[in-house]
């Protein structure tokens, strides 16, 4: 049990030695480690974006009474690799009118923070990349970045659905940035660290989801607005903005937005099951495993959510985010520091 | 300081949720409509004069092609003008198997608009629930006509051919999946509160202006002027059945989304009706393929999905239709489109045009 439980951890203790016997000293062995780690983590993304899109398609022709990909592959499971080799092939295309630099730059604006927030997860007992010890603090500040990215997207296209995508991306995501931390205060109350790896490990008793519903509530409806996904998908708002931001992307350039919105899925269903659902503890299971369910779970209430619902029109979502997503995550706020004093 | 612009943006021709290729040239302040105008004609295909140069025969496949998505009730609507004119009686087994498959076309064309509706607004799979329905419809105009969307199947005099063996179960079979369908629909789409709050109150159309742009169909019935052709000016043999004319109270979007789903339920009645009193005999009357009807003219008008459909045909004795003119329902319909969006956001423009159902084939002939 405990080889398997420390399986990652060993294979990581064998390539460091592997380096070590090189002639390396402690230091540069470090420094080595933190790029293989950064090379196994830029894999794993790379896996997630191409199977989180095989599970949505899959998941979304469950929902609909259809197959889903099942063509390319066993049960279609080649079919996002072959997709990504057609996005590679086709041509790079910019609009005349658009900002060169802009429109260039701003696919990797909208990716590089979706990979960096991985950096702190914790996949499991002493299984993170960089344990910070204000992780949770590095993860918003990370990740409010993508804003920029999309409102570059909208900008630079020249195009006016685009444009129009583009304000939306940023008053929704400010809107709801401001309920997203406020819920996830209470839980910082209750450990007194911004360390994901503590605040996993003070969920050994009891999961953070009982005492913090609310919070949990009002983090899961801002983390849907924060990822663009329905019924928040107002930036690409396909019905009426054709495909809002992402209007005048093709090929390659896109390939990266879609890379960075299930990068994206996957780790705010990461710090959801870090913060409220006991991050990698269980029983039995080893406990990347158990890491590893609980997101996948996440995911797929994400992705339900998404096959189910229609679309909030924009007024309608700033009046959600403001009048009462952030009432309730103050609320929890004043209602766990109470409680914490009578308890604590 | 701080200045502000008005922002021109062309919606369509090619655009997700025009339905086709209908353009809508809007101008927004941020969000908000200041105005929109609709241009249409990106599919005219001078069907009203092609049909003047062929035999009246020759220009019913044409009337497939006006509303595509109910191909057998503008059969309907034009074979019973020209019966008008030749003064034939149609035998009762025909008339029918005309109501079964007006009725049909009428549930297959209101799923549509319901798919495509919650498509609009951001849902996705209730409409491929539609379709999934739809198809089993779809599957009865195959068995019946050998076409799934444009039929001819209804002709001068009667129809082309006799209903084909097990139809009725398999008939009864869909209906009871249109049934299903509706109550998932309820489930999935008219409860949510998101649903609702993109509907209610959003395109508010009042009656007074619904009669003077000449709306027809749902969209007037949802804004509450019980108006339908079926029971105000009954044609072929409706005066027999049992339905109730569905309406709506406050005419917004979600009351004509209300109206269509209701009206679903009313049209399996009817089929279940028709079938139940089908009777044995011939499918057509003895009418000469090469029709010659005596000179005049004759103007019949059917209660299509999309309203009010009307065909004005004139005679001058030869065997090509001298005149033949198409009273549209969705064209008049679209109209009322800029007075319903002012002042309303981009996204209301999206639900408010999926609700006037329209069909571009229809619009533009």
């Amino acid at each position: 049990m405990e080889t398997i439980n420390n399986l990652l951890i060993n294979i990581a203790h064998g390539i460091r030695g592997f380096i070590l016997s090189y002639g390396a000293t402690g230091d540069a062995a470090d420094l080595l480690m933190t790029v293989v780690a950064a090379a196994i983590l830029l894999g794993i993304i790379g896996f997630v974006g191409l199977y989180g899109i095989y599970a949505e398609r899959k998941i979304a022709g469950f929902f609909q009474e259809r197959y889903g990909p099942n063509r390319v592959g066993p049960y279609g499971l080649l079919q996002s690799v072959a997709d990504g080799l057609k996005l590679i092939g086709k041509e790079d295309l910019r609009p005349a009118g658009a900002d060169p630099w802009v429109f260039t730059a701003a696919p990797y604006v909208v990716l590089t923070p979706a990979v960096m927030v991985w950096a702190v997860l914790p996949f499991s007992k002493n299984i993170v990349a960089v344990d910070l010890n204000i992780g949770i603090l590095y993860v918003v500040a990370v990740s409010s970045v993508t804003t920029l990215g999309l409102l570059m997207a909208g900008w630079g296209s020249n195009n006016k659905y685009s444009l129009l995508g583009g304000m939306r991306s940023v008053a929704q995501m400010i809107s709801y940035e401001i309920p997203l931390v406020f819920s996830l205060m209470g839980v910082i109350m209750i450990t007194g660290s911004l360390n994901l790896s503590d605040i996993v490990a003070a969920q050994e008793r009891v999961w953070f989801i009982v005492p913090q519903i609310l919070g949990f509530l009002v983090f899961v409806c801002a983390a849907t607005a924060e990822l663009n996904r329905v019924p928040f998908d107002l930036t690409e708002g396909e019905s009426e903005l054709t495909a809002g931001t992402y209007t005048e992307y093709s090929g390659m350039r896109w390939a990266l937005f879609f890379a960075a919105e299930y990068a994206n899925l996957f780790a705010v269903s990461a710090i959801a099951t870090t913060f409220f659902l006991g991050g990698w503890q269980g029983p039995l299971l080893p406990p990347y495993l158990w890491f590893f369910i609980k997101t996948c779970g996440m995911i797929f209430f994400f992705m339900w959510l998404r096959w189910t619902l229609p679309r909030f029109r924009i007024d309608q979502v700033l009046n959600f985010g403001w009048k009462l997503l952030l009432p309730l995550s103050i609320a929890n706020i004043f209602i766990t520091g109470i409680g914490h004093y009578l308890l604590g | 300081m701080l200045k502000t612009q008005e922002l021109t943006l062309n919606v369509g021709p090619q655009h997700p949720a025009t339905h086709g290729v209908f353009r809508v040239i809007l101008t927004l302040d941020g969000e908000n409509v200041v105005d929109a105008k609709p241009v249409v004609g990106y599919l005219h295909r001078g069907i009203e004069k092609l049909a003047e140069g062929g035999t009246y025969l020759q220009a019913l496949p044409l009337t497939d092609r006006l509303d595509y998505v109910s191909a057998m009730c503008n059969n309907l609507a034009y074979v019973q003008t020209v019966e008008k004119l030749l003064e034939v009686e149609v035998p009762e087994r025909a008339e029918y198997i005309r109501v079964i498959m007006a009725e049909l076309s009428r549930i297959a064309s209101h799923l549509i608009f319901t798919g495509t509706f919650s498509l609009d607004l951001g849902a996705f799979t209730p409409l491929l629930y539609c379709f999934r329905t739809r198809e089993l419809i779809l599957d009865l105009f195959e068995a019946v006509s050998g076409q799934r969307m444009t039929f001819s199947y209804i002709r001068f005099g009667g129809v082309a051919k006799d209903l084909p063996d097990g139809f009725e179960e398999k008939c009864r079979e869909a209906l009871g999946m249109v049934r299903k369908n509706i109550d998932d629909l309820n489930t999935i789409l008219t409860g949510n509160e998101i649903f609702q709050a993109r509907c209610r109150g959003v395109g508010v159309l009042d009656p007074e202006l619904a009669v003077e742009y000449g709306v027809t169909g749902p969209i007037l019935r949802a804004s509450g002027v019980r108006y339908d052709v079926r029971k105000d000016d009954p044609y072929g043999i409706y005066d027999r059945f049992d339905f109730e004319v569905p309406t709506g109270t406050n005419g917004d979007t979600l009351d004509r989304y209300l109206v269509r789903v209701a009206e679903m339920g009313q049209s399996a009645r009817i089929i279940e009706q028709a079938l139940d009193q089908l009777p044995k005999g011939e499918v057509a009357a003895k009418v000469p393929r090469n029709v010659k009807p005596v000179v005049g003219e004759a103007y019949h008008h059917i209660e299509g999905p999309r309203g009010d459909l009307g065909f004005f045909v004139v005679s001058d004795g030869s065997p090509k239709p001298y005149r033949w003119r198409v009273r549209s329902p969705a064209f008049v319909n679209i109209s009322v489109l800029p007075e319903l969006v002012r002042g309303l956001k981009v996204a209301d423009l999206v639900a408010i045009l999926a609700s006037l159902d329209p069909v571009l084939g229809e619009i533009d002939r």
